[in-house]
C-alpha cells in the first residue's frame, strides 16, 4: 500500500472530531461477533455436558448395552473406536512420517515432482469425507477386497464392510494431516545438528533416524494425536465401510464389524426405537466422544506449544 | 580392591579392503533402499487422491456410457427431472432439487460464518488484549476439534425446537437449521485462516498508517484487512468447500426432503446427504449405484476447484507479503 | 519411549477387550440385515434366542428392507428382514448370482398404521384421501376434516420397506410429493408426528406411542377400520402386510433353527409382545 493509497482512505484531521462512534460501533461489532461464536460454543457445550453428566458412570463405560439400547452401557463402542483408530494410526503414521521426511530432506524445494506432491497433500486435504467414503467402498472393498477373495478361494471374507478397510479409508483422511505437522516438527529441528552429524560422517539416513527424528517426536506425536482426534470423529466415511449399530460381540479380526461412538451418536438421534428412553444413552454417549476428542486435542496442543516456544527460544 | 582393567582402545576402523568396501557397499544400498522407500510414502498420498479420483469416476461412469444404465439415469434427464425419487416402478433421478438444496444449505452457512468468522479474526487480531486473544484462541480450537456429527445431533435435538418456536415455520428441520450448524462448524477454519493472514501483515503498514492519524479502527479497515485480503478469501474458499462437502450435519438436520424452492425455512436434501442416505441400500453394479457414485464424482470435482482456487489465493498471499 | 507406553497401552486394551468377550464369539454369527420397522422384532428374537441357545452368536443391523436386499444380493448378510415382498427383479439378481431363487418365510404381520398428532380431530381417512395427501394434492388440514392449516408430511428413506409398500398400495405408484420430510426410521417418523400438530406420518402399528392411529376405509363408502389384531388377521384394515425373512438357499443347520424357533409358539409371542401379529 502507497502512502498516496493510505492518505486518500482516511479522515481529514483539520476537521474538529467529536468522539470516534464509527470506532467505537466497529470495534464493537467485532467484539460481539467474536462473543456470539463463545456464546454459541458455551450453549453446546452446557447442553451436552448438562444433559450427559448423570449417565456417564463407570457401568456405562464399561458394560455392553442391553435392551434394545435403551439400558447399559456402550463399551463395544469405545472399543471399535479404539480399534479402528489404532489400526488406522498403525497404517498412517509410517507413511505420513515417511512423506514429511522426504520432503524436508531429500527433496528440492522447487522441483515439478515436490509440487506435485504438496499439490496432492493440499488437495486431499480437501475431499469431503462421504467422497473418501465412497472410495472406500469402491476401492478397498468391491477392489481390493473382492481381489482378495478371489484369489484366496473365498466367498465373502474381504469383500465386505470391515474394521481393515474402514481404518485404511481414515488413515488416508487423514494423511494430509500428519504430513503437515510432521514436517513441522522436522522443521523445528536446528540446522546446526543437521550439519555436525553429516560433517561427523553420518550418512543422510542416519542422521534422520538418530538426529532429527528423535527430535521431531513430540511434533509426529502432536500430528498422530490430531489424526486420532479427527479419526474418532469422523462418521461419513465409515457409514458403509464397516461401522454397525447392534453387535453382540466385540470386533476380533480386521474383517468384523464394529460399533463406534460417532456412528452410535448418528444412529441413535435418527433411527433410534424409542426416543425417549434412549435420549440419557444418547447425550451419554455424546459427552464421551466430546471427552475423549477434546482430551486428544488438548495433548496434541500442549505438544504444539511446547515445540513451538523450542523453536522460537532457539531463533 | 577395586581391579581396574585396562580396556583396550578399539581397533581403528580400516577403511581399506575388502571388509571395509562391504560395508561401504552394504550401508550404500540401505541409504538408496530408504530413499526409494521415503519416496513411495511421500507418492503415497499423491496416489491416494489419483486412486480417488480414479475410482469415484469409474464407478460413475456407467452414468454416461452404459445404455442400461443411460436408459435409467441418462445425462440429458438428470437436469430435466423435477424429482429425485429413484425407488420406485418408476425410478426418477433429478438433480436440480439436490443442487438447489446444496445451494441453499452452503448460502445460509456462508452468510452465518463468513462475518462470524472474519470479524471474530479481526476482533482476536486487532483490538483484543492479550488476555482475552489468549482466551478466544482455545474455543475456537475447541469448536473445531467438535466433530460433525455432534454437530448434527445438537442442530437436529435441540437447536432445530427452538428455531422452530422463533421463527414458526412450518418443518422443523431445514435449510436454516443445517445451515447454521454448518457455519459452526466452518467458523474455526475461516477465524485461523484470517487470523494468520492478518498476523502476517507487517506492522510497519499499521504503525504507518497509526502514525499518518488514522485511529486503529480505521487502520483495521482501512489497511490491515485490505492487505490480508488474498489470505481471507482463502479463508473463505476453503470454508466454502468444507461446507459444499459435508455431510452427518445436513443428513441429521437439513429434512431430507428433495424440494426445488427458494424458501430457506423448506426442509433440503443435498448432494453428500443423498449419497449417505441410500448407498447402504443400493446393489453394486445398478443404476442407482452408479448415480450415487455420480453424484459423489460432482462434489469431488466441485470441491477440488474450489480448492485449486484457494491455493492461488495463498499463493498470492504469500508472494505479496513477502515482497514487502 | 511415550510412543511405547501409547502402543502398550493399546495393546492391554486389546487384550482386554478379547477377554471381556470370551467364549461368545465360537461360531461365525448369524447376520440378519434390513427393515428398520422389524428390527426392533429381530433384535428381541436374538437376544431371547441367544440366551435360550449360548454358542450361537446373532447381529441384528438395520438400514430398511432395500439395504438388507441388497445385502443378500451382494453376499454380506445371511438373511434379509424385509417389510415388502422383493421385487422379481431382486429376485433374478439373486438366481443369477447364487443358482436358486432366494426363500422367502413369512415372519411376522404388520398393519401399517397412519399416524395423527394427538390433539387432531381427524379420525379416519379413506384410502383415495390418504393417497391424495402423499401425493401433494391435499395441502391443508381442513379439506379432510380437520382445522385449517398446512399439512406436514412425514415419510420414510427410499430405502424403507415401508416407503416401497405405501407407495404401491396406497399411491398405486405415483410419485410421492416432493414436501414429504424423509426420516430415517418408524420411531423417527412417530416422534415427529407427536412434535408436530400439523404432522402427519405412516409406518408399523407397533410404534404408535404418542401419536394417534387413524382409521382408515377401503373406499367412501366401507367402513373405517382401526389396525387391530383382528382387522388385520381378517383382512379388514386395507393396509396391512406381511413381514418377511428373505434367505438365499434353503435354511439349514443354525440358520433353520433359528427361523423353527421364530416361528414357534415361543417366537410368535415375542412378535405380540413387539406389538406385530403373529405369522399364523
Amino acid at each position: 500500500m502507497t502512502a498516496d493509497a493510505l492518505t486518500t482512505r482516511l479522515p481529514r484531521l483539520d476537521k474538529a472530531r467529536s468522539y470516534d462512534w464509527s470506532g467505537f460501533g466497529f470495534t464493537a461489532l467485532t467484539a460481539f461477533a467474536a462473543l456470539l461464536v463463545v456464546l454459541m460454543v458455551a450453549v453446546i457445550m452446557g447442553n451436552i455436558a448438562f444433559f450427559g453428566w448423570r449417565t456417564v458412570t463407570w457401568e456405562f463405560v464399561t458394560a455392553a448395552p442391553r435392551e434394545g439400547m435403551t439400558a447399559g452401557g456402550i463399551f463395544p463402542a469405545i472399543f471399535g473406536t479404539v480399534a479402528l483408530v489404532i489400526l488406522m494410526v498403525v497404517a498412517l503414521v509410517p507413511f505420513g512420517v515417511g512423506a514429511a521426511i522426504y520432503l524436508h530432506e531429500y527433496a528440492r524445494p522447487d522441483a515439478w515432482y515436490t509440487r506435485i506432491v504438496r499439490f496432492a497433500v493440499n488437495n486431499l486435504a480437501g475431499v469431503p469425507s462421504i467422497v473418501f467414503g465412497l472410495f472406500g467402498l469402491g476401492f478397498f472393498i468391491q477392489f481390493v477386497g473382492r481381489s482378495m477373495d478371489r484369489a484366496l478361494g473365498l466367498d465373502v471374507v474381504w469383500g465386505q464392510p470391515a474394521l481393515l478397510w474402514a481404518a485404511l479409508t481414515l488413515a488416508l483422511l487423514n494423511l494430509p494431516v500428519v504430513i503437515v505437522t510432521a514436517e513441522e516438527a522436522l522443521r523445528t529441528v536446528p540446522r546446526e545438528m543437521r550439519e555436525a552429524s553429516l560433517a561427523l560422517g553420518a550418512t543422510r539416513w542416519q542422521t534422520i533416524r538418530y538426529v532429527l527424528l528423535p527430535q521431531a517426536v513430540p511434533g509426529i506425536l502432536t500430528g498422530a494425536i490430531l489424526s486420532v482426534s479427527r479419526g474418532a470423529g469422523e462418521v461419513a466415511p465409515i457409514l458403509f465401510t464397516g461401522a454397525a449399530y447392534f453387535l453382540p460381540y466385540l470386533p476380533q479380526s480386521p474383517t468384523d464389524q464394529f460399533m463406534e461412538l460417532g456412528y452410535h451418536v448418528f444412529v441413535l438421534s435418527t433411527q433410534s426405537p424409542n426416543v425417549d428412553a434412549t435420549k440419557p444413552i444418547l447425550y451419554g454417549t455424546v459427552l464421551v466422544l466430546l471427552l475423549l476428542t477434546f482430551l486428544l486435542n488438548l495433548t496434541a496442543i500442549l505438544l504444539r506449544s511446547r515445540m513451538r516456544a523450542r523453536l522460537a527460544g532457539r531463533l | 580392591m577395586t581391579i581396574l582393567h585396562a580396556v583396550a582402545p578399539p581397533p581403528p576402523l580400516d577403511h581399506s579392503g575388502r571388509a571395509a568396501t562391504t560395508r561401504r557397499r552394504a550401508l550404500r544400498l540401505r541409504e538408496s533402499v530408504t530413499a526409494f522407500l521415503l519416496r513411495v510414502c511421500a507418492f503415497s498420498a499423491v496416489a491416494g487422491l489419483l486412486l480417488i479420483m480414479v475410482f469415484v469416476f469409474r464407478e460413475a461412469l456407467p452414468v454416461l456410457v452404459d445404455p442400461v444404465t443411460r436408459h435409467e439415469v441418462g445425462v440429458s434427464r438428470i437436469f430435466a427431472t423435477p424429482l429425485w425419487q429413484p425407488v420406485g416402478n418408476l425410478p426418477k433421478y433429478g438433480l436440480v432439487p439436490l443442487v438447489v438444496g446444496t445451494l441453499k444449505v452452503v448460502l445460509v452457512a456462508m452468510v452465518v460464518a463468513v462475518p462470524l468468522g472474519i470479524l471474530s479474526a479481526v476482533f482476536a487480531s486487532e483490538f483484543a488484549p492479550t488476555r482475552i486473544r489468549e482466551a478466544l484462541k482455545p474455543v475456537i480450537e475447541i469448536l473445531a476439534g467438535i466433530p460433525s456429527v455432534v454437530l448434527g445431533f445438537f442442530a437436529l435435538i435441540v437447536m432445530a425446537s427452538w428455531l422452530q418456536a422463533v421463527t414458526g415455520s412450518p418443518s422443523r428441520l431445514n435449510a436454516v437449521n443445517a445451515g447454521i450448524a454448518l457455519a459452526l462448524g466452518i467458523v474455526p477454519t475461516i477465524f485461523s485462516v484470517s487470523e494468520d493472514a492478518l498476523r502476517a501483515v507487517p506492522r510497519s503498514f499499521r504503525e504507518a498508517s497509526l502514525a499518518l492519524g488514522a485511529s486503529p479502527w480505521q487502520t483495521a479497515w482501512n489497511v490491515t484487512l485490505p492487505a490480508a485480503g488474498a489470505g481471507v478469501a482463502a479463508g473463505i474458499l476453503l470454508g466454502l468447500a468444507r461446507a459444499v462437502g459435508e455431510t452427518m450435519i445436513v443428513l441429521m438436520a437439513s429434512g431430507n426432503a428433495a424440494i426445488t424452492s427458494g424458501d430457506v425455512f423448506d426442509s433440503v436434501r443435498t448432494l453428500s446427504a443423498t449419497i449417505a442416505a441410500e448407498m447402504a441400500e443400493v446393489v453394486v453394479g445398478s443404476p442407482h449405484y452408479a448415480a450415487l457414485f455420480f453424484l459423489g464424482a460432482i462434489l469431488f470435482v466441485t470441491t477440488f476447484f474450489i480448492n485449486v482456487f484457494a491455493g492461488v489465493f495463498v499463493e498470492r498471499l504469500r508472494r505479496r507479503l513477502a515482497g514487502a | 519411549m511415550r510412543r511405547r507406553l501409547v502402543f502398550y497401552l493399546a495393546g492391554l486394551l486389546l487384550v482386554a477387550g478379547l477377554t471381556h468377550c470370551g467364549g461368545a464369539r465360537r461360531a461365525t454369527p448369524i447376520t440378519i440385515k434390513g427393515s428398520d420397522t422389524m428390527v426392533i422384532l429381530g433384535q428381541r428374537w436374538a437376544e431371547a434366542y441367544m440366551a435360550a441357545h449360548p454358542g450361537t452368536v446373532i447381529q441384528v443391523t438395520g438400514g430398511g428392507s432395500g439395504t438388507g436386499v441388497a445385502a443378500l444380493i451382494n453376499g454380506t448378510t445371511d438373511i434379509a428382514q424385509s417389510s415388502r415382498s422383493m421385487k422379481d427383479e431382486e429376485k433374478a439378481q439373486i438366481q443369477a448370482k447364487s443358482g436358486q431363487p432366494p426363500v422367502e418365510i413369512l415372519v411376522a404381520r404388520d398393519g401399517l398404521a397412519v399416524y395423527v398428532h394427538e390433539s387432531s380431530p381427524v379420525r379416519e381417512f379413506s384410502l383415495g384421501q390418504l393417497r391424495d395427501l402423499y401425493t401433494g394434492k391435499i395441502t391443508n388440514w381442513k379439506q379432510v376434516g380437520g382445522p385449517d392449516a398446512s399439512i406436514t408430511l412425514y415419510g420414510r428413506e427410499n430405502n424403507s420397506g415401508t416407503y416401497v409398500y405405501f407407495k404401491e398400495h396406497v399411491l398405486d405408484e405415483a410419485d410421492f410429493a416432493a414436501a414429504v420430510q424423509t426420516l430415517p426410521g418408524t420411531a423417527a417418523v412417530v416422534n415427529a408426528v407427536a412434535q408436530d400438530p400439523r404432522g402427519i406420518g405412516y409406518g408399523g402399528a407397533a410404534y404408535a406411542k404418542g401419536v394417534k392411529e387413524v382409521a382408515i376405509k377401503a373406499d367412501d363408502a366401507g367402513p373405517a377400520v382401526l389396525p387391530t389384531l383382528e382387522n388385520v388377521n381378517s383382512g379388514a384394515y386395507p393396509i396391512s402386510r406381511g413381514l418377511f425373512y428373505y434367505v438365499r438357499k434353503a435354511p439349514e443347520g443354525p440358520i433353520e433353527d433359528f427361523i423353527d424357533w421364530v416361528l414357534s409358539p415361543e417366537g410368535q409371542k415375542l412378535v405380540t409382545e413387539v406389538g406385530y401379529f403373529p405369522a399364523r
